[in-house]
């Protein structure tokens, strides 16, 4: 069963969860059915439920069986399924810029990036900067962004053994993915940048800057710049940039 | 209020309470006490909420002095309790004074014991919840470990002038080997019938590389259909991941939130908690229930949990 599904499908997660699939593929069309239904559910106030979380294709929904169950949810969860069909999808969104350093200490795989794909490190940092990236989805480590889709002619495997200490901010492509460590964290993607702006506080309300649905645009910046923003992110008065955005 | 000093911090000593709810979402694993049983005992032996914060105790205990007056429990794997070298029991409500040092050897049954102090542990709330992060470096005290110097801080709440212990029927008894309970799926069916039946046929061993993140599995391989790999979706504790070579990965508190092995099932609630007693070399053992039997069972162990207060019998 590959692409989006003709209708959801219903997965019990052990005693506690369940998931609510739309598709085995990563793209728009499902995602945003993820996103409309996770904003359905949330006004829906439905007892029992604990907390959602909205992934790439699916929406994990975390429940009280003291409160009520499985079959329970299940049924009132498709009757909210059919709703968001009729919903216009989402216009406006806010586009975050993220600057970069590329490349040198900064990003020590675009050399292997450009190589892989025969191309400069320049022609790779203006592809990588070059478009509009969607957040699917916040995991793996807090605040980490899923974003997607990276063009074709960058998209590049992820190492063969992960480093153990990915430095906090790295910028990364794993395959069509692109994404940004919000900590120090081991992993496999190919760092070719790094931002000096902040992506999680768990003093912030709420603790991530981004959220699914949100858009995401790199902009290259000099060693000189990183210093500068990093200074501020460090003094606490750091802005980040977002824009109104129609997609 | 300054509670305790500690003289010296044991293995890997964490301040735990239920949990984080409602962070997943943000990348935000759930955390909190990995033996839900035995915490919520601990709070209940000194009249505390189910949620106030404990300490968690892994495999080796701290040694402790005592700050202020206070009555504290400890409950979980079976460890030695000596408070200024005489024994003193587990499962029991135990009224320290201040100067008393409380030493807690290794832990011999079971991973993990909780030490509850009257009134819970008072640390910073962060994103509501005291439990300790590591990876995260937030909650509890600093976002890491014990370590000696450290103040455990409390509440000025008055002392019981009862004190308590658990009925000798309820004590679990943590043996090395456990029979986990879980509802197949969600993605069951990336797997041969043959692989299905490799997992519940089987038993696995508990490997080195077990934490508060997750268990890695020695035993037989479960055969997948094809592809190992599922577009990356949400963790929870519980959930089984089998990547390519095979070996199950249970999920536990501290987990990473997203993940893209396939889940072959998701270990229910009462078990998971057992399985907070699990250390390396302990046997496991899978059995399958039915969304519906797994809910029967969640209610009959919720209720268990919620009536421990009127169970307990009077020390006297």
């Amino acid at each position: 069963m590959n692409g989006a599904y003709p209708s959801a499908r219903y997965l019990p997660l052990g005693d506690t969860a369940l998931t609510v699939e739309f598709g085995d593929i990563t793209c728009l069309e499902v995602n945003r059915k993820v996103i409309a239904l996770n904003e359905a559910v949330e006004k829906a106030g439905i007892t029992g439920i604990v907390e959602l979380v909205p992934t790439y294709r699916s929406l994990l929904i975390r429940y009280n069986p003291a409160e009520t169950s499985y079959e329970q949810l299940v049924s009132q969860l498709k009757e909210i399924e059919k709703t968001i069909e009729e919903k216009p999808i989402e216009a406006q969104t806010r586009r975050l810029i993220v600057p970069v350093v590329y490349g040198g200490n900064y990003g020590p795989d675009l050399k292997f990036v450009a190589e892989y794909h025969g191309l400069t490190e320049e022609q790779v940092v203006k592809l990588h900067s070059g478009k509009d990236y969607r957040v699917y989805m916040i995991g793996f480590v807090a605040g980490f962004p899923y974003l997607g889709d990276v063009p074709e002619e960058i998209a590049t495997p992820r190492l063969e053994t992960p480093r153990l200490k990915v430095p906090v901010g790295s910028v990364g492509i794993a395959e069509k993915q692109t994404g940004i460590y919000p900590c120090e964290a081991p992993g496999g993607w190919r760092i070719i940048g790094r931002t000096p702006i902040k992506l999680f506080d768990p003093q912030w309300h709420p603790p991530a800057l981004l959220k699914p649905g949100d858009t995401v645009r790199f902009k290259p910046i000099s060693e000189q710049e990183f210093k500068n923003i990093e200074e501020l992110v460090q003094k606490g008065i750091y802005k980040p940039l977002f824009e109104e955005h129609t997609q | 209020m300054n509670f305790l000093h500690v003289l010296k911090p044991g293995f890997f000593t964490t301040v735990q309470d239920l949990g984080r709810y409602g962070y997943l979402k943000y990348g935000v694993p759930i955390s909190g006490a990995m033996d839900m049983f035995s915490f919520v005992a601990a709070n209940t032996l000194v009249a505390n909420n189910p949620n106030d914060a404990c300490l968690e105790i892994t495999l080796i205990g701290p040694e402790l002095q005592v700050l202020t007056d206070t009555q504290i429990a400890i409950a979980g794997g079976r460890i030695s309790v000596k408070v200024n070298g005489e024994d003193a029991p587990m499962w029991q409500t135990l009224t320290v004074h201040k100067g008393d040092i409380i030493s807690l050897g290794k832990v011999e049954g079971g991973c993990r014991s909780y030490l509850s102090i009257r009134g819970g542990i008072n640390t910073p709330i962060v994103l509501g919840s005291r439990s300790t992060y590591v990876r995260g470096k937030f909650g509890g005290i600093e976002g890491r470990p014990l370590k000696a110097g450290d103040i455990i801080m409390g509440f000025d709440v008055s002392l019981l002038d009862v004190e308590y212990k658990l009925p000798e029927n309820l004590v679990p008894q943590f043996t090395g080997s456990f029979t986990v309970h879980v509802v197949l799926g969600p993605q069951a069916d990336m797997f041969t019938e043959r692989g299905i039946k490799t997992l519940f046929s089987s038993q696995y061993k508990v490997t080195i590389e077990s934490d508060r993140m997750g268990y890695r599995l020695e035993g037989p391989t479960i055969e997948h259909k094809g592809r190992a790999e599922i577009i990356s979706d949400a963790l929870l504790p519980g959930a089984i991941q089998v990547p390519r070579n095979g070996k199950p990965i249970i999920i536990m508190k501290d987990a990473q939130t997203t993940g893209g092995y396939p889940k072959i099932a998701v270990a229910t609630t009462p078990d998971l908690d057992m399985l907070g007693q699990a250390k390396p070399n302990d046997t496991i053992k899978f059995s399958e229930i039915t969304p519906k039997e797994a809910r029967e069972r969640f209610l009959e162990y919720h209720k268990r949990l919620s009536g421990l207060a009127e169970r307990l019998i009077k020390v006297t």
